[in-house]
């Protein structure tokens, strides 16, 4: 196919018939690829579908076992990460690939230093550079403030500098819009269309595109290694994405109706702390799943710790089932059979590189023990039996949590807390990082666990999660419950209205 | 201000002078050129090897073996020079004993760099194989006839003499090697790619190799820069006591290391200064040699090193966790 239109831009990046094994593994299969000059294009696909593949390939990372790439014309073959760098292709990875212990600066005018094979470094020029791309994007960042020191936001906008700063022309953005607050997003969505007045194409991978369709010309979804759709952006929406990117359709259910006998299991009475929340009062009925959100800063990350006693409030109560909770002491929450899920679940809730039964057993040591010894089989058949229940999708028992994919890890956290038998389960963003299909079935479960008879808290800012989950919603801004709202009352427009008036 | 105080260096800085004041009280001598001209020169080989070390630590490795390729360097030149070529001139007496350090170093280099095995395990290992390798093959007599430049060296001196109070002093010209060291260090971790990719490096290997920085080339040039300073150190110390000792040196490493992090140098990598590292070198070299004035006794050394190693790195670290809770 000739572009004979000499008025129409050529293709900046043109991929056609990738294929790439890995040992007997295909990763990708036949896979066409074309971004043109200025256009933003939405890479869709669940974990393992292969974007992450493709873009290894196109960043010159992984070599294609078969199939061309050519960047600005140019056929590439042998594509390393420097050529690929020097053709324009630049990478954003989702932990953004900074350097905590350097400086703005240092981080934004280190690798244009190293693509133009300099030997010296000069403290003044690299200043110089990274003033000109901030002043390009309109974003003030002081320049000799060490990175670690930076927000999450601030931390992506560093990494979009340091891709301008190296002359990008195309940037490929890994989930982009996970770590952000909706204003945040917003930015950076100005951002994007500023540099796309530019000439600068832009490759959002991401499996919660939603966000960055309106900024987006193109879609791209990959499932299983193919490509089973393409076209313009404005002909998808979330429910068709979702359609591709599974196969099959994920109907976002809701949740029926209350059905508890209305009995309060935990109340939360005027509880207080300093800088974080104030004045917080609410019940949880039996059988409820109720929801609590809030812009980031609200106070409801805080809130859900405290109620778990991982922060000490400074005063307030909180009762389960009539009985008063310890504050600021997990070990008195848990035996009141709270049970928390964290929102890292990677960092506070899981042991990564040990087995799921012992990540699932480490909290029923106490019950299957005989005369001071473990009670293996005991602990097997428990584990197993919850990892059927969850449908955790592992090999064995026995294989490591880190082997799984995000949506699994979040099941195994979820069936430590179950096993447990709690009463109030209180989940922190139970999907983030989850891909689509996992998440709407993790929401299956909430409400399953709502019909059980627990009380569930879910506190997460993805509202479309709070509408399929929850009975009922609070919102907090400036560590204060401001509204209340009954489920199946609200589309997820006006309860991202009522969150940001 | 607060930046400034919680800084090691302020800290290290403050604990010098706190320790001076103390020892100067309890000894009218102690604040004396004579005091200040020993110590510089106790400093020079510690020095210079923590000046290695804190590179190591900043690449984000560790390096435990740099006492046994200086000691190595400086016997094995020593040996050579005394078989081959008694009438050595020292500069190439010098040469040879840093090209065996960081012909030791490469060696480092290649399990680390080349194979990708931990910093750590490496370095442990070379430390005994190149000892052992040392006391069998080579020899482990202690050598007091050396060869006659090297003694030479020894007593070349930028100044001596007798301050009017009567204090002798005595300036060598091996404090010119560690001042040379600072220099080219500096120049490399500041002016040079090379450097900066030395701190990236430290700050995440991962994030270095995406953004086309040759990882295994800059640790490698690391683990040799580091085998030739331990060169250098090594010969120093051989002709500045006059004796090439194959059992000396050896046991000194983490004291080194610990001078490095008490000078703000992190274990995980990424963090340090040429500044701190003095500081750090200058506190144990004033805790080994003047303890006994402040009235501590000197098997307390080790007691002293060991408690300021914690309060040294424990506070800092311990002040950046509560600034981390109260913006969390």
């Amino acid at each position: 196919m000739d572009v004979s239109d000499p008025g129409a831009p050529g293709p900046l990046v043109d991929m056609t018939g990738v294929t790439k094994r890995y040992g007997g593994v295909t990763a990708l299969e036949d896979v066409d690829f074309r971004v043109t000059p200025g256009e933003a294009v939405c890479l869709a696909g669940e974990n393992g579908s292969g974007k992450s593949t493709l873009i290894k390939i196109l960043s010159g990372v992984e070599r294609p076992t078969e199939g061309e790439i050519r960047i600005g014309g140019q056929m590439m073959t042998g594509l390393d990460p420097r050529r690929a760098a020097a053709a324009g292709v630049m990478v954003i990875f989702q932990d953004f690939s900074l350097f905590p212990n350097l400086t703005v600066a240092e981080n934004i005018a280190l690798a244009r230093d190293l693509t133009a094979h300099r030997r010296f470094f000069d403290r003044r020029a690299a200043r110089a550079t990274a003033r000109a791309v901030l002043d390009r994007i309109g974003v003030d960042i002081p320049l000799n403030a060490r990175l670690e020191s930076l927000p999450v936001a601030h931390k992506q906008l560093v990494a979009i500098c340091r891709a301008l700063a190296c002359d990008a022309r195309l940037i490929i953005m890994d989930e982009p819009t996970t770590a952000l607050t909706e204003r945040e997003v917003r930015r950076l969505l100005g951002i994007i269309r500023l540099l796309k007045d530019d000439g600068v194409a832009v490759v959002f991978v991401s499996h919660k595109l939603a966000e960055v369709l309106e900024v987006s010309e193109k879609v791209v979804v990959l499932r299983n290694g193919r490509k089973v759709a393409e076209g313009p952006a404005d002909r998808f929406d979330a429910a068709s994405l979702t359609r591709h990117m599974t196969g099959r359709d994920v109907p976002e259910a809701a949740p029926g109706p209350y059905r508890g006998d209305g009995e309060t299991l935990m109340a939360v009475d005027r509880l207080h702390k300093d800088g974080a929340f104030t004045d917080v009062s609410f019940a949880l009925r039996r059988g409820e799943v109720l929801g609590i959100t809030g812009l980031l800063g609200s106070g409801r990350t805080s809130l859900a710790k405290a109620l778990f006693g991982l922060v000490r409030p400074d005063a307030g109560t909180i009762t389960v089932d009539g009985r008063t909770v310890p504050l600021g002491d997990p070990i008195g929450a848990a035996e009141a059979r709270i049970g928390y899920v964290p929102e890292d679940r990677l960092t506070e809730g899981l042991f990564l590189a040990q087995s799921i039964l012992r990540n699932v057993a480490i909290g029923r040591l106490d019950v299957h023990e005989r005369r001071g010894f473990v009670d293996r089989r005991g602990l097997e058949n428990e584990a197993q039996d919850w990892l059927t229940k969850l449908k955790v999708k592992a090999s064995s028992i026995a294989a490591p949590v880190q082997s799984l994919s995000g949506g699994n890890q979040q099941r195994v956290v979820l069936a430590r807390w179950l096993a447990r038998a709690p009463q109030v389960l209180i989940l922190n963003g139970p999907s983030v990082g989850v891909d689509v299909g996992s998440k709407s079935e993790i929401h299956d479960i909430i409400r399953d666990l709502g019909t059980r008879g627990l009380g569930v808290i879910v506190i997460s800012d993805d509202l479309p999660e709070l509408i399929a989950t929850c009975h009922r919603i609070l919102v907090m801004k400036d560590g204060r419950m401001v509204d209340e709202i009954e489920a199946g009352t609200v589309t997820e427009d006006e309860l991202s209205h009522r969150l940001a008036s | 201000m607060t930046a400034l105080l919680a800084r090691n260096e302020t800290l290290v800085a403050a604990v010098i002078v706190l320790f001076c004041i103390v020892a100067a009280l309890s000894d009218p001598n102690f604040l004396s050129v004579t005091t200040l001209s020993d110590l510089l020169r106790a400093s020079i080989v510690l020095g210079i090897l923590a000046i290695g070390a804190m590179l190591v630590l900043i690449s984000g490795g560790i390096d435990v073996s740099f006492t046994a390729v200086a000691v190595s360097a400086m016997y094995i030149t020593t040996k050579a020079a005394l078989i081959f070529w008694p009438g050595m001139p020292w500069p190439m007496i010098f040469a040879l004993s840093i090209l065996i350090g960081a012909g030791l170093g490469a060696i480092n280099g290649v399990f680390i760099a080349g194979f990708g095995l931990p910093t750590l395990i490496v370095t442990l290992g070379t430390l005994s194989v190149f000892r052992g390798f040392l006391l069998t093959f080579v020899g482990s007599d202690r050598i007091s006839a050396l060869p006659p430049d090297m003694r030479e060296f020894s007593r070349m001196v930028i100044a001596r003499g007798t301050t009017p109070g009567g204090d002798f002093y005595n300036l060598p010209w091996s404090l010119a090697a560690l001042a040379g060291v600072i220099a080219l260090t500096a120049f490399i971790l500041h002016k040079t790619m090379l450097g900066r990719s030395i701190f990236a490096l430290g700050g995440s290997v991962e994030s270095a190799r995406r953004i086309g920085i040759d990882v295994r080339r800059t640790q490698f040039f690391v683990y040799v820069y580091v085998g030739a300073l331990a060169g250098l150190a090594g010969i120093l110390h051989g002709s500045m006591g006059r004796m090439a000792d194959p059992f000396s040196l050896v046991g000194l490493e983490l004291s080194v290391i610990a001078a490095v992090v008490l000078g703000g140098a992190r274990l995980v990598g990424g963090y340090g200064t040429i500044t701190g590292t003095l500081l750090g070198v200058a506190l144990i070299v004033l805790v080994q040699n003047s303890l006994v004035v402040v009235g501590i006794p000197s098997t307390w050394q080790s007691v002293t090193i060991g408690a300021l190693i914690l309060l040294g790195t424990g506070l800092p670290a311990w002040q950046a966790k509560r600034a981390a809770a109260r913006a969390g």
